[in-house]
């Protein structure tokens, strides 16, 4: 107990310490000012708009930059829609003995989206379906460009609040560079290397047949593995290499390199708070809000732990002792899986390194409720930042009906034409995921896939493939049977709207904010940066949540919870 | 526009007028080359460029980790110190029960997904043992009464259906059996299985855990046995 809260509190620290001074790294490369990548990344970056026809001046109004977002988005879909189609084609690898899922259009156009909007939901297994091309040059790739992507409308969002009178919220093209030259592809250069010296593989081999000390063989799949293990986690995708994700000891093979994945995971979205309140003017606005994720995590982590470090209940009289081990690994145990699980679960990565399927009900609540509050605590990377602030707006709006006057949020007036974008935002999770559940739950074709659970779990399953793709998240309960036409569609449908219809909501809300001048603070003026502010996003991110989705949770996990 | 201080978009009074300045994109069309153009190049960046740098830097530097660790003896590979592997006979310690596949298939990995509230994992069924007939099977195999007690590792799947370790109470359980299986002293054992359990990563990370693969590779060295050859 108290080396795994030990361990919680060192990693929140490090996250926390490391919020402000990459937060204000991340500041100046939104803002285009020099730092100490300059000189090897800059003449990469001309070079990169001489060829793609980008004039970095040019500024776009926020309907441009949404359009842009989905165009990219749009393009690299069909393009790893190819990649994925023709896979069984290209050269090197597993024999094809070993692909034993066939590449059906339904799973091809799912992977596709999935990969290319985040999400990273897996209705495959990797190594008995994708050749190692298709793994590196399609989803590793696609990594890397979805996040960078949506790290661009995190930038353009903290534009529209901070900017005043502006007609424009920055260039996409730029941002999207930016993000991927003085981001993502240095820190995963590194990161790769610190994963590949702990044991991740990157080889080309075909799997290796081994002769085992009892005289078996033991066929062993290879591949280029660090590829895509650190980007997954440090663009907030969460697609593993193997069918295991985090819990493959080839993908996670230490301790340290799973600490190390959350903390790729935590750190950016969690830094990106602080850029926001540096650029808005209001620093301890970004901290607000940071405080007010942290308490929600430790809320979250409080309840999971406690619900997987204690004996299962369920093999009482057994005489077995110790805690939920059923799909976790031994080398992370409780503390390191249930850390994962919330780190996972709130930084919309889907890398889990244990089985939520077999999670106690109430060590589940915490990863399922965490998706369906919409990713508020750190959250996807550039996501993180308008999720979290859209709820803060329904707690503005909420505090300024008390009060009677127009709300205003660091200087920036919600009107009727701002609270039409917050509150479609706030309702497009509960209306997407609900309905999907509901559909899936009434037809036969959504029954088929309970093929291990039923009862209050498969009822959960169902209910949390739908949060996470809404989410943008990836992680599944895997007992749900998913790869078949009903469930490659319906998640589509979540994952798109979780991508492209929230971002657009918040790019059209970031241009209006930038079009606002800012108001004077007076006396009335609710400020974002107390503790009392704090108080209230907390509290109408819960109360909204359970308003939403106490119904859902009770049927699931609760009901399951009570009923043993 | 942009000094190094401030950030500055473009200000709403200058497009109020007819002509759109040239410092602000209007046209989508005008979007499409990067459009097309990003999409090739940045995948072409990033999944191709990306990891043949990182396969270059990597091979020379970590060339056993690059290959996935695998152990070899006599020029055969016998496995990988990474990934789990079964073991039956009383001579070597077990690992976990497993779910990939029919058990350590490492091109199959995967958990068994089942709920803990689902009575097929206490239980088993027909063609699955449950964590009932795990414990069962686990004190008939290492010479445990009924009633005592196991640790929870020895009777669940992992998440991986791979799991190299055990637990050091899993494999101080097995020690007397293993002995006698060898006809070594149980203290001669257990030293061995203290001397290969790895303490937490930095003092705070993870686990206390004992490989299996590699406890059993030192128990054969420790009696100057190479492990079987088997023919190709």
């Amino acid at each position: 107990m108290f080396m795994r809260w030990l361990e919680y509190a060192i990693f929140l620290g490090i996250v926390l310490g490391l919020a402000h001074p990459v937060g204000l790294y991340l500041g100046r490369v939104c803002q285009g000012q020099p730092t100490f990548l300059d000189p090897l990344m800059g003449p990469v970056e001309s070079a990169l708009y001489r060829i793609l026809g980008v004039r970095p001046k040019q500024e776009m109004s926020a309907g441009v930059y949404a359009t842009c977002f989905l165009l990219f988005g749009l393009g690299c879909a069909i393009v790893l829609f190819l990649v994925l189609i023709f896979e069984r084609l290209l050269p090197g690898g597993p024999a094809n003995a070993s692909l034993t899922t066939p590449m059906t259009t339904d799973l091809a156009v799912n992977t596709a989206v999935s990969f290319t909007t985040t999400t990273t939901w897996q209705a495959y297994a990797g190594e008995n379906t994708l050749r190692y091309l298709a793994q590196v040059a399609g989803i590793a790739a696609q990594c890397f460009l979805a996040s960078a992507a949506g790290l661009a409308v995190g930038f353009a969002f903290i534009r529209g609040v901070a900017r005043e009178q502006c007609a424009t919220v920055g260039n996409f093209w730029v941002d999207l560079v930016r993000s991927l030259l003085w981001v993502l592809i240095p820190l995963t250069l590194i990161g790769s290397l610190v994963l590949i010296w702990q044991g991740v593989p990157m080889n080309m081999a075909p799997y290796t047949p081994a002769h085992t000390l009892e005289g078996g063989i033991q066929t062993i799949a290879q591949g280029p593995v660090a590829a895509l293990e650190f980007i997954k986690n440090l663009g907030t995708n969460g697609g593993g290499f193997f069918n295991a994700n985090g819990a493959h000891p080839y993908a996670n093979p230490t301790p340290f390199t799973n600490f190390l994945g959350m903390l790729a995971i935590a750190v950016l979205p969690a830094s990106l708070m602080i850029t926001f309140g540096h650029l808005a003017r209001k620093p301890r606005a970004g901290w607000t809000l940071l405080i007010v994720m942290v308490a929600l995590f430790v809320l979250g982590l409080a309840i999971s732990d406690w619900a997987e470090a204690k004996p299962p209940t369920q093999l009482a009289g057994l005489h077995i002792v110790g805690p939920n081990m059923e799909g976790k690994e031994v080398r992370f145990g409780i503390g390191d899986s249930v850390l994962t699980a919330m780190v996972t679960s709130n930084g919309s990565t889907g890398s889990y390194n244990s089985m939520y399927d077999s999670f106690q009900p109430l060590g589940v609540l915490g990863p399922l409720v965490f998706m369906l509050l919409g990713e508020v605590v750190f959250g996807g990377l550039g996501a993180g930042v308008y999720s979290i602030v859209m709820a803060a707006l329904v707690g503005v709006f909420l505090g300024g009906l008390m009060v009677g006057r127009t709300p205003e949020y660091l200087g920036k007036q919600l009107r009727s034409a701002e609270m039409r974008w917050i509150a479609l935002y706030a309702l497009m999770t509960p209306m997407v995921v609900l309905v999907l559940t509901s559909v899936a739950v009434a037809t036969q074709a959504g029954q088929a896939g309970l093929v291990t659970n039923s009862g209050p779990r498969g009822f959960t399953e169902i209910l949390f493939a739908y949060a996470s793709s809404m989410a943008n998240n990836g992680q599944t309960m895997a007992g749900l049977a998913v790869n078949n036409v009903f469930y490659n569609l319906t998640t589509v449908i979540a994952m798109l709207i979780g991508r492209y219809g929230l971002a657009a909501l918040a790019l059209a809300l970031a241009g209006s904010f930038a079009a606002q001048r800012r108001v004077l603070t007076t006396a009335g003026t609710l400020p974002g940066d107390t503790p009392a502010f704090g108080a209230l996003v907390f509290g109408t991110i819960l109360l909204g949540g359970s308003l939403c989705f106490f119904a859902a949770v009770g049927l699931g996990p609760v009901v399951e919870f009570l009923r043993h | 526009m942009g000094s190094p201080t401030t950030d500055s978009g473009v200000p709403l009074e200058r497009d109020a007028g007819s002509v759109s300045p040239p410092t602000c994109a209007r046209r989508i069309g005008d979007q499409l080359r990067p459009a097309i153009l990003s999409v090739l190049v940045l995948t072409l960046l990033t999944g191709c460029v990306f990891p043949l740098l990182l396969f270059a830097i990597a091979r020379p530097l970590f060339p056993r980790q690059a290959d996935g660790s695998l152990l070899r003896s006599r020029g055969t590979v016998i496995g990988s110190e990474l990934i789990g592997q079964e073991f039956t006979t009383p001579r070597y310690f077990e690992s976990r029960p497993s779910a990939a596949g029919s058990g350590y298939d490492a091109t199959a990995s995967g958990g068994t997904n089942l709920g803990p509230n689902n009575p097929k994992l206490t239980n088993g069924s027909a063609d699955f043992a449950g964590i009932r007939q795990l414990a069962e099977a686990y004190r008939n195999h290492n010479g445990l009464a009924p009633g005592d007690a196991v640790p929870i590792d020895a009777v669940t799947r992992s998440g991986s259906g791979l799991d190299p370790d055990i637990t050091p109470a899993n494999a101080a359980l097995q020690a007397a059996r293993v002995a006698r299986a060898r006809g070594l002293s149980e203290e001669s054992v257990l030293r061995l299985v203290a001397d290969h359990t790895k303490g937490r990563q930095l003092g705070f990370l993870g686990e206390r855990r004992v490989s299996v693969l590699e406890l059993n590779l030192a128990l054969d060295q420790l009696q100057g046995q190479q492990p079987p050859r088997t023919s190709p």
